[in-house]
């Protein structure tokens, strides 16, 4: 899996090889990462996955050819804030008023 | 048109590239990297990005904004890689009939921008560095708040 900014630093590398069970999800490589990094984050559930580049939730199962990345808070804020957390991004549910 | 690029940015020609005989108006937003940030000077930044992923979310926030407004013509750009205090970090440029259309459209990008676009920020310090938006950025926030509070 990818990392980037300031998770890259924290773990200190930019590619991670973690081996996970059949019918691991999002979620379970969020938890598997907060165990093995935790000074990475104080909630796994807050963990930002993109597979195959697209935002994915956690409950989104993982397949052996997929590009992960975990997505540290943009230089905007952090997810949560935006609602954004975990679910996927979804541009065409959230048309609010212009 | 989208741009990631480790090149300065350069607003005029993108607001070129956008003009055309049936648009009237045409905004143009400069995301300018600022000297002070929560009272700390910052020496220079750096901005990474996850790529083509955020090549891919910018056009769809394009995408997103042809969808609400009359909009047809966009142009996105954002710099990467070490940055001067005072360089333009993002540029957005759109172009549409009537000015009110092209300003509502261009605000909703830069919002956008900030919250889908995997791009980090890091600032430069005299005394250490921050990726903005990361856990050491709001424990260092927390602290500044819960320094000016009373009591």
């Amino acid at each position: 899996m990818r990392l980037f900014a300031s998770y890259r630093e924290r773990v200190g590398q930019a590619e991670l090889a973690l081996d996970l069970p059949e019918g691991a999800t999002a979620g379970s490589l969020a938890t598997e990462i907060a165990r093995r990094f935790p000074d990475l984050t104080r909630d796994p559930g807050k963990l930002v996955v993109a597979v195959n580049q697209e935002y994915r939730d956690h409950g989104y199962g993982l397949s052996d050819e997929d590009e992960v990345a975990l997505i540290p808070p943009v230089s905007g804020g952090s997810f949560e804030s935006w609602g954004l957390r975990p679910a996927p991004h979804q541009p065409k549910n959230r048309r609010g008023q212009p | 048109m989208i741009n990631i690029t480790h090149e300065p940015l350069d607003a005029e020609a993108l607001t070129s590239q956008v003009l055309s005989e049936t648009n009237g108006a045409v905004v143009t937003f400069l995301g300018v990297t600022r000297r002070f940030t929560r009272g700390r000077e910052v020496l220079h930044l750096e901005y990474e990005a996850y790529r083509p992923m955020a090549d891919s979310k910018l056009a769809e926030i394009a995408g997103e904004m042809r969808e609400r407004w009359s909009v047809e013509d966009i142009a996105i750009a954002h710099r990467l890689g070490r940055l001067e205090v005072g360089e333009v970090s993002l540029v957005v440029a759109v172009a549409s009939p009537h000015r009110r259309e092209a300003f509502a459209a261009c605000q909703y990008c830069v919002d956008r921008v900030k919250q889908t676009v995997p791009i980090w920020k890091k600032e430069f310090f005299e005394d250490g560095e921050v990726w903005v938006g990361s856990q050491d950025d709001e424990v260092a926030l927390e602290a500044a708040h819960s320094s000016v509070r009373p009591g």
